[in-house]
């Protein structure tokens, strides 16, 4: 929780959530999608709003907007249409935004979320589908709207397929908004139907929150750009704080939009809208309705894989592991299929083991590559052979972590590694009995302290003779070698 | 049922347009014929009809999601009033007035 003042006064959060579909066409043309690229190379008559074009729905789209109201648990509503959404901006060369208005695609859903090991169910208003905008560039007086001298269009974007996922004003803080972001980010994720990059675009989040004592409503602060699910955090963090100060105060909140500035760590107020913007939706007279067919709905529901809050209780409940554990293996899908396969086609290791290996040590190392977690450069049964050599004593545990290294780096498995790297563990009595008696007659001390109970020479000991097997002794059999020859020698 | 001057006024700066006295008078008179000759059809009953928004028995138009090459930036700009550095140049934008 991140409120940590009286609860005098009651936070209200919504939150507006934008995901670019993972299509190969636009929403209304064949165009392709994609991110970045030379400026204006996707474009066709359609998406550029010639005189005299038709849009024509991408079925796709229909479908993974059908998927994301479905894996909400939305009524997917059995007759949708699209409306107009007018207004003046070059960055649609319409003049209108296509979307949806009164009957979007599916309505009244809802997500839980963890937060600390509490959950929380939030609403789902409505998940609708339309076409995103283009970008426009800002040029002279610093690249600001006010002060530019003129502006640059790159129409490449508009009309990528665009779903907008709006919650129910359910949430009572930062945490559980990004919370809730983090869980929808994810389900997106597992669904396939969005990259989700935050910083790219292809998934943005917009927040509502006020401020108010129990019962009354407060001036409703709409917050933008926060392109992180950090900055989710950070920038309603800030903003439950401000607006807490200005009611304490005595002062009142301004009903306004802000933009939430990264590196001051502040939300700055934008041009405050006195009157409400007038954007005269009106029905698409270009676009039939959609009804879907209850075969179409219950094939969809067939496909619906399982979602992420649905695999971490299997694991736990299932395979025995904590809930930080199962926690870390949900995050992605790749991930989780990841552990799965490994654990499938591990000889040895137990669920915890191959668990502990996924969670621990390859997330360090994925860590430093780039969408690691979403595509993990190695396999299920790569892993899964690493893991049991580890468990058989073929590798300590130390020369594991090194060759799994090497297996991300390489995408070579964990044997080859091991056998090419000459990464291996002596077990052998014989070959560390010798290393353990050389390292005694270079040092006649340590003997004869061990023997007369004093044990602090023992590390020094163990260091030598690893140092002597060049790290490959096996240090549980070089410990009970050294126990049996010097402290207990029965 | 007419339009009052006022709506007329809302809606000619919605569309961006900035009408004389006089343009705004005749206009009135002309949308309120409109209105009020549109407005004979309220006089229907229509308790238990859904609305309509589209007049054709038509549903569920679609396209595979297929790509059709696009036309390439230099046709892509070919009629634009103004064009710089492969985008479409456009006056500098205004924020929308209160």
């Amino acid at each position: 929780m991140s409120t940590t003042e009286a609860p005098d006064l009651v936070t209200t959060i919504g939150l507006e959530v934008h995901v670019e579909l993972k299509t190969s066409t636009k929403m209304f043309c064949g165009c392709p999608v994609g991110f970045g690229g030379e400026p204006n190379t996707r474009v066709c008559p359609v998406c550029l709003g010639h005189p005299g074009t038709l849009p024509t729905m991408n079925e796709k789209a229909v479908e993974y907007t059908t998927k994301i109201a479905m894996a909400l648990g939305c009524d997917i509503a059995p007759r949708s249409i699209f409306h107009r959404k007018n207004y003046f901006y070059p960055d649609m060369p319409k003049n209108y935004q296509i979307s949806q208005y009164d009957l979007p695609v599916g309505e009244r859903g809802s997500l839980e979320v963890e937060v600390d090991g509490e959950f929380y169910t939030v609403g789902i208003t409505r998940a609708h589908l339309e076409e995103d905008t283009g970008k426009s560039i800002h040029v002279g007086g610093g690249g600001r709207i006010h002060d530019a001298d003129y502006s640059l269009e790159d129409f490449n974007r508009a009309g990528t397929p665009l779903v907008e996922i709006v919650s129910e004003p359910d949430i009572t803080s930062p945490a559980i908004a990004r919370a809730y972001a983090t869980e929808l980010r994810a389900i997106l994720e597992y669904l396939g139907v969005s990259d989700v990059r935050m910083e790219e675009g292809s998934m943005r989040v917009d927040a509502n929150i006020s401020v108010a004592p129990p019962g009354e409503r407060g001036k409703k602060v709409e917050i933008k750009n926060m392109n992180s699910l950090r900055s989710v955090y950070r920038a309603l963090e800030y903003e439950e704080r401000r607006q807490r100060e200005v009611l304490r105060a005595g002062g009142t909140v301004t009903q306004s939009t802000r933009h939430w500035d990264e590196k001051a760590a502040k939300t700055k107020e934008l041009r405050t809208k006195e009157e409400a913007f007038d954007y005269r939706y009106f029905p698409e007279p270009d676009l039939v309705p959609l009804e879907p067919a209850v075969e179409w709905l219950r094939q969809l529901r067939e496909e619906q894989p399982e979602l992420p809050i649905e695999r971490a209780k299997r694991y736990e409940r299932k395979l025995g592991l904590t809930p930080y554990d199962a926690g870390v293996l949900r995050s992605t899908k790749a991930l989780g299929d990841l552990f799965e396969e490994a654990l499938a086609s591990a000889k040895k290791a137990d669920a915890k083991q191959v668990s502990n290996w996924v969670t621990n040590d390859l997330m360090s190392v994925l860590a430093a590559v780039p969408e690691g977690t979403k595509n993990p450069p190695l396999t299920g049964s790569n892993l899964a052979e690493l893991v049991d050599m580890v468990a058989e004593g073929a590798l300590s545990k130390s020369q594991g972590q090194q060759v799994l290294t090497k297996m991300v780096e390489t995408g070579l498995g964990a044997r080859e590694i091991a056998e090419e790297s000459g990464i291996k563990q002596v077990s052998d009595e014989g070959a560390l009995e010798e290393a353990i008696d050389a390292a005694l007659a270079a040092n006649p001390d340590v003997a004869e302290r061990l023997r007369s109970g004093d044990n602090k020479p023992f590390g020094f000991l163990m260091g030598e003779v690893m140092k002597a097997t060049k790290g490959q002794g096996n240090p549980k059999v070089v410990s009970g070698l050294i126990r049996r020859k010097l402290i207990h020698p029965d | 049922m007419g339009i009052g001057r006022e709506q007329v006024e809302h809606v000619a700066k919605l569309a961006r347009l900035a009408l004389t006295e006089e343009e705004l008078t005749l206009f009135e008179g002309q949308l309120s014929a409109i209105l009020e000759h549109a407005n004979t059809v309220t006089n229907l009953d229509t308790e238990g009809v859904e609305p309509t928004s589209h007049s054709m028995p038509l549903m569920n138009v679609m396209r595979p999601d297929v790509i059709i090459p696009s036309i390439g930036a230099e046709a892509a700009l070919a009629n634009a009033p103004a064009a710089g550095d492969g985008h479409f140049r456009v006056p500098r934008i205004l924020e929308e007035e209160g």
